[in-house]
């Protein structure tokens, strides 16, 4: 009917699909209809493939794909915002497992290039399996392990994977592939096992960008050109977050995978007394600014404390008059884009809701600066003390605000190890506990 | 195809992501790991392709067809995601 020709016409309009789906998602306002077109795509791909290349066994592929589906789209709607981080991790596993799985299926069929696949098989593999490990850390299921000498066992398993791959793409034995399979998916997992969690945007990102250089190796060996365009959008995609995301802590991709801090319990900070404050005073203060800026981190998203944050902010809006505003830093939460998902759900208007370059001018009118569940990313050591491991981190720059509160559950260091003498500041008041708790109280008494 | 040909095609796509990737604002950033986990799903194609070439059931058709069904779950399942994602931020008078 259509031909491999029309076949190869659709691809390539479907490929033009996605690009203009990623497109969509430079403004809210196309980013619906991008995805639709996104789904659009692939969907035309699908149907088109199964007419001009109809297989032995249909039935059992379109079943496979329907159940596919249902399970697929109840988890995606069953499961909580708060989740993501974890469900985006899995799926990319996921998508990493097929490519390893179409890649030893075209290697046991014959007559394709080893090289191509066996690139793909790898890639896919690693994204497979440490996507795997990033979703049992992210569900809170697997703790850090910061074991001795993990350096050293990546490189030797690193040496191995290529050593294998070599072999096997010379001699074209079965064995070789096999051990190619094991070597990615124990690379992937020990990698990204000694990564900790406020590094864990930027690891996924990773994970994203290799399911997609994975894509394009398969494509390379089928010589499937939509397979190499999606795949080559979806890997700059997870570099540039990637390298966004490492950007705004000011480390490199080397050091997230082979310096992971240490996280050290609270050091010599029991010596020093910081002042602790109320709901009430934290309440009475907002009520009587002009301005207040909340800067969420992870602690919101762990305490689900968003509504209860939107409360407060409308509250200070309609009843008081203050310019309530929200500022994120890139690396705030699990994954990128995580704080402003959240918010959204709890419907604050994303006109309100700032970037780091944006918000900082704003620090130094505002009356009040509302931190909650955030550390590292509010630390001034990361601009004075060159011996931080934050040293040149940007940071928003909460203590020009006249009052500080930490909304916390302790006075624990950040994520990184390092002290923030900000807890200890002059205009910093702590107000200790569940964020989401926290949050209630000074809505209560507004 | 030529290796060079599609060479060519791999990285000028990598141009063309990096730009359109680029333009992505900050507060779309996690649609848009879950847009484009959906669309590395594409890779279904190869698993059909592959899956038509067995001509009898064996080792390829089994684990094209167990590829067909994850990469169908990386679909759906990023799709809607992204689809929940992005109905969030709707504007008010949007409703």
């Amino acid at each position: 009917m259509i031909g491999f020709e029309g076949l190869y016409v659709i691809y390539l309009i479907a490929s033009m699909c996605f690009i203009l789906a990623i497109r969509g998602l430079s403004s809210p306002k196309t980013a619906r209809n991008g995805n639709q077109l996104g789904m659009f795509g692939m969907g035309l791909a699908v149907l088109a493939t199964l007419l001009v290349l109809p297989t032995r066994n249909d039935l059992g592929i379109l079943s496979a794909g329907f159940l596919a589906a249902l399970i697929g789209i109840w988890t995606a709607n069953k499961v909580k915002m708060t989740a993501l981080p974890q469900v985006i991790a899995l799926l990319n596993g996921v998508g990493g497992l097929s490519s390893v799985l179409v890649g030893m299926a075209q290697i046991l069929r014959g007559q394709v290039s080893l090289f191509d696949s066996s690139v793909g098989i790898a890639i896919g593999g690693v994204a497979f399996s440490g996507s795997l490990i990033a979703f049992f850390k992210l569900q809170g299921w697997l703790k850090n392990k910061h074991f001795s000498g993990a350096n050293i066992i990546n490189i030797i398993i690193f040496s191995g994977l290529i050593i294998t791959w070599a072999e096997f793409v010379m001699t074209e034995r079965m064995y070789a592939l096999y051990m190619l399979v094991f070597g990615a998916f124990l690379f992937g997992a020990t990698i990204t096992l000694p990564v900790g969690g406020a590094d864990m945007p930027i690891v996924i990102s990773v994970l994203n960008a290799f399911s997609g250089f994975a894509a394009s190796g398969i494509g390379f060996s089928l010589s499937n050109v939509a397979l190499i365009i999606t795949g080559a959008l979806v890997g700059a995609s997870g570099t540039i977050l990637a390298l966004a995301m490492t950007k705004a802590m000011n480390r490199s991709l080397v050091d997230v995978f082979f310096k992971t801090f240490t996280e050290s319990e609270e050091k010599d900070f029991q010596s020093r007394t910081a002042r602790v404050g109320s709901p009430q005073d934290a309440a009475f203060l907002m009520e009587n600014a002009s301005k207040v800026i909340i800067v969420p981190g992870y602690g919101m998203a762990s305490a689900g404390a968003q509504y209860a944050l939107k409360n407060m902010a409308s509250i200070l809006k309609d009843k008081y008059h203050v310019d309530v505003k929200f500022a994120i830093h890139p690396v705030a939460g699990r994954m990128p884009g995580h704080m402003n998902v959240l918010l959204a759900e709890a419907k604050v208007d994303y006109d309100k809701v700032f970037g780091l370059e944006e918000i900082n001018p704003d620090f130094e009118t505002a009356d009040v600066a509302y931190v909650i569940g955030a550390n590292d990313i509010t630390n001034p050591l990361a601009k004075t003390d060159a011996s931080s491991p934050l040293y040149g981190m940007p940071i928003l720059e909460v203590s020009k605000a006249k009052t500080v509160f930490f909304v916390k559950r302790s006075l624990g260091a950040g994520y990184s190890g390092a002290q923030n003498p900000l807890f200890f500041a002059d205009n910093t008041l702590m107000l200790y506990g569940d964020a989401k708790k926290v949050t209630e109280e000074v809505v209560a008494n507004l | 195809m030529s290796l060079l040909f599609l060479m060519t095609i791999f990285i000028l796509s990598c141009f063309i992501g990096y730009f359109v990737v680029q333009g992505v604002t900050p507060a779309l950033h996690a649609p848009l790991m879950s847009v484009s986990n959906a669309i590395s799903g594409i890779v279904i194609i190869a698993a059909l392709t592959t899956a038509a070439l067995a001509e009898d059931f064996n080792n390829e058709e089994l684990l094209s067809l167990i590829a067909v069904f994850l990469a169908s779950l990386n679909i759906f399942g990023g799709f809607t995601v992204s689809n929940r994602m992005l109905k969030l931020f709707k504007k008010k008078d949007e409703k």
